[in-house]
């Protein structure tokens, strides 16, 4: 089963989030940025290749330009590489755990598992973001020797950054699964 | 919760049978190591489980049956599936089957209660790749500092208690189908052992090489450590040279590689091919190196560049010194010191001009034989380097300490001076400055010398700054020479390319994948391995390097500017001596 919805980041940018059931202890969120636009890559190019021709018109060295176009084609590429995350992805899995998922626009892909024995609570948390409050998604761990203490706190969905009411959605089926896993967990 | 069945992707294929591995009660998960094949004898099926379990101390059972019903053709084969179930009886009772005409699969556990009627629970397939995980170790994100190694190493996570079952299995894979066994198994290995000729080669040869370079290297350090080498000043020498502590570090690790006992644990088998690999790509850069010196007569070409290039360096100190003792930057200098001052530095420089001079004729021989130890290693090659460079500034050095001393001397008479100036003095019993009055000549006197040294401060702080600013200009060229050489020796070359080839071999964590799903069907996923990163591989395979680092932090380094004391940004481990 797969809907998808249309929600805003902070900023106002559109993002789509795609929500597949696939059992009723397995969901798992597509959160969508917009891709790289064609707009800003031409502007930031004509930009360093302005600066460049004006400094070559300084020194006559035609070094620069090849300098500059080389200095675009690496900053393009690593920007694609390392910086750009087009889809962020949370698979949440009943009695087995929670995988984060960040797929970058040149296709790598960066995952992160955590096991349910290492999960204490997804929960909606507020934070002072430059001049900004924002809400967050995060997933608190505890050590499974000290069940009452949290030891460390996991963000998710930090590069798309969304509203309340996308977060809502997703916490909501969150809870439900960790609810369904904590009832069955107690019985043998 | 949820029962998950951990089936081997390699058995997909497999005919029906018996399926065989460990049952985890506390994660409700069945990992599934292999699959027993009709025609069979269940004792001897149990016979083989008893064997592997006092093997490999792994609990392994009959945890259900698989039926393959795209292959068979009749159905009759269920009902003696289910037989089967009262005499392998486990709790609970797998039954997994692949269906004729779709791609999905059907699952059922079955829970034998002791009140006689058989409960159904829900089951979740997981599929992973057996060779992958056999073959690959897994890093924790954080070891607890209470986690012991060993057994107990099972208890502390889920996935850690897989990887641990399937490894821990290797004699269950040790019979292929090949072999006339009684029981026919279907695992990774059924279509025949994997291994490696080379492999198996340098397993053999490895044997006398490493009793033939023990013996070789102990003759080495028994050499180096007679105690002829303890007569001063060889010692000190040794010392200050970062040569003959590079060469007893390679030393060190060539040692560890050869030892003749075996590796303890994964991580040592690791720094042990760490440090083999950094030796040979070490000893191949030196030979490179030495093939580029010694064609087309470079050697000779550096030869006859040093001479002008040390004659170069001592004119421009000369210049300095000129400008020194005029009016430097505008500044008015004592003439009387910066003449005393400046002449004593000028007959230092022509002393050490003609020592070069009457050294010349025999650069070239010497140099020659230095670059011969090139083959040794780069990083004993750029060893030398910055050993000769500490050489050919060893006038810098010591008009740095001229200086140094003389302007410490300078500010510990006017730090005291300026106490007697005030009418206080420093109590040397308690440690801290008291009053205390003095007589009108001693007064006299210490006043008189205050202003004097004080009108001589400028000219002894603008030399000492001229030769700390050179002096510094020297280590910071020995400091980079440094970072080079443990760059070289830390580097844990083996690891990444293992990372960057076999990435499996290093797995930080899993990751699943949710695999085509159709309603009212067990829920599938895929297992992989997930790599670990780069920058963590570094930081775990790290190997240790020599500790020639800085032991000042930048505060403490601009007070002993600031008061005169001598640096020695690399002083030697003196207090490690063995």
């Amino acid at each position: 089963m797969e809907e998808e919805k249309s929600f805003s980041d902070i900023c106002g940018g559109r993002l789509a989030l795609r929500r597949r059931y696939y059992s009723p202890y397995c969901c798992e969120f597509g959160l969508s940025s917009p891709r790289l636009s064609l707009r800003s890559l031409t502007a930031v190019t004509c930009a360093v290749w302005l600066a460049a021709y004006g400094l070559f018109t300084l020194c006559e060295n035609s070094m620069i330009l090849s300098a500059a176009i080389f200095i675009t084609i690496i900053g393009l590429l690593g920007y694609l590489h390392f910086v750009k995350i087009d889809q962020e992805t949370l698979l949440i899995i009943d009695s087995l755990g929670i995988q984060m998922t960040s797929s970058y626009a040149s296709g790598k892909e960066s995952t992160t598992f955590i096991e349910m024995d290492k999960v204490k609570d997804v929960i909606i948390n507020e934070a002072i973001y430059m001049q900004k409050v924002i809400y967050y998604l995060c997933i608190l761990l505890k050590d499974p020797g000290k069940p009452h203490e949290i030891s460390r706190v996991v963000p998710v969905f930090q590069s798309a950054k969304p509203r309340l009411d996308c977060l809502i959605e997703v916490y909501r089926s969150c809870q439900e699964i960790l609810a369904h896993q904590k009832a069955t967990s107690t019985s043998p | 919760m949820v029962l998950k069945a951990f089936f081997p992707t390699c058995c997909a294929s497999a005919d029906s049978g018996l399926l065989v591995g460990r049952w985890v009660p506390e994660q409700s998960s069945a990992v599934i190591l292999a699959v027993v094949h009709f025609p069979f004898i269940p004792i001897q099926v149990k016979e083989l489980l008893a064997q592997v379990h006092k093997a490999s101390q792994v609990q392994v059972a009959v945890l259900g049956t698989w039926c393959h019903r795209q292959q068979e053709p009749e159905e009759s084969l269920g009902h003696f599936l289910e037989g089967l179930g009262a005499i392998f009886s486990h709790d609970p009772w797998l039954q997994l089957c692949r269906e004729k005409g779709t791609r999905f699969w059907s699952c059922k556990a079955t829970y034998h209660q002791l009140q006689g009627t058989p409960t159904e629970d829900q089951v979740m397939l997981i599929f992973y790749d057996q060779r992958k995980l056999l073959l690959s170790w897994l890093h924790p994100p954080a070891a607890l500092p209470d986690c012991q190694a060993g057994d107990s190493a099972a208890s502390t996570g889920g996935l850690a208690d897989i990887f641990d079952t399937v490894a821990r299995s290797e004699v269950l894979f040790r019979n292929d189908q090949f072999d006339e066994g009684p029981v026919r198994l279907s695992h990774w290995q059924s279509e025949g052992m994997e291994a490696s000729i080379l492999v198996e080669l340098a397993k053999q040869a490895s044997g006398p090489i490493c009793l033939l370079m023990t013996s070789l290297l102990s003759l080495l350090s028994a050499a180096s450590a007679c105690r002829l080498w303890k007569l001063w000043p060889l010692p000190f020498i040794r010392s200050k040279l970062s040569t003959c502590e590079q060469l007893q570090h390679r030393l060190k690790h060539l040692s560890f590689i050869f030892s003749t006992e075996k590796a303890q644990s994964p991580m040592q088998l690791m720094r042990k091919a760490n440090m083999l690999v950094s030796v040979i790509l070490d000893v191949a850069l030196g030979l490179l190196l030495l093939s580029w010196l010694h064609s087309n007569n470079r050697i000779g070409q550096l030869a006859n560049a040093l001479v002008p290039v040390a004659d170069y360096v001592a004119e421009e100190l000369q210049h300095l010194l000129q400008w020194l003792m005029g009016a430097p930057a505008g500044l008015k200098m004592n003439r009387a010191l910066d003449q005393v001052l400046g002449r004593f530095f000028l007959y230092h420089i022509h002393l050490w001009i003609s020592y070069i001079h009457l050294m010349s004729p025999f650069i070239e021989h010497i140099l020659w034989h230095v670059g011969l130890s090139a083959c040794l290693g780069l990083t004993v090659a750029l060893s030398i380097l910055s050993d000769i460079i500490a050489l050919l500034t060893f006038h810098i050095y010591c008009f740095y300490v001229y200086g140094a001393r003389l302007y410490c001397l300078k500010i510990y008479g006017l730090s005291s001076l300026w106490r007697l100036f005030r009418g206080k003095k420093w109590n040397v019993l308690r440690q801290r400055v008291d009053s205390c009055s003095y007589d009108l000549d001693q007064l006299f006197i210490g006043t008189l010398l205050f202003t004097i040294l004080v009108f001589l401060l400028p000219t002894t702080a603008l030399y000492y700054l001229v030769f700390t600013l050179l002096r510094l200009l020297v280590i910071t060229v020995q400091g980079i020479i440094h970072l080079l050489v443990d760059f070289i020796n830390s580097l844990p070359l083996y690891s990444l390319g293992l990372r960057l080839c076999r990435p499996y071999r290093l797995a930080a964590g899993v990751k699943f994948r949710v695999l085509e799903q159709e309603k009212g069907r067990p829920l599938r996923l895929l297992m992989q391995i997930n790599p670990l990163h780069y920058s963590h591989v570094v930081h775990t395979y790290r190997l240790s390097s020599c500790g020639c680092h800085p032991k000042h932090s930048w505060g403490s380094l601009c007070r002993k500017l600031f008061f005169g004391e001598l640096i020695y940004p690399w002083r030697q481990r003196e207090d490690k001596q063995d």
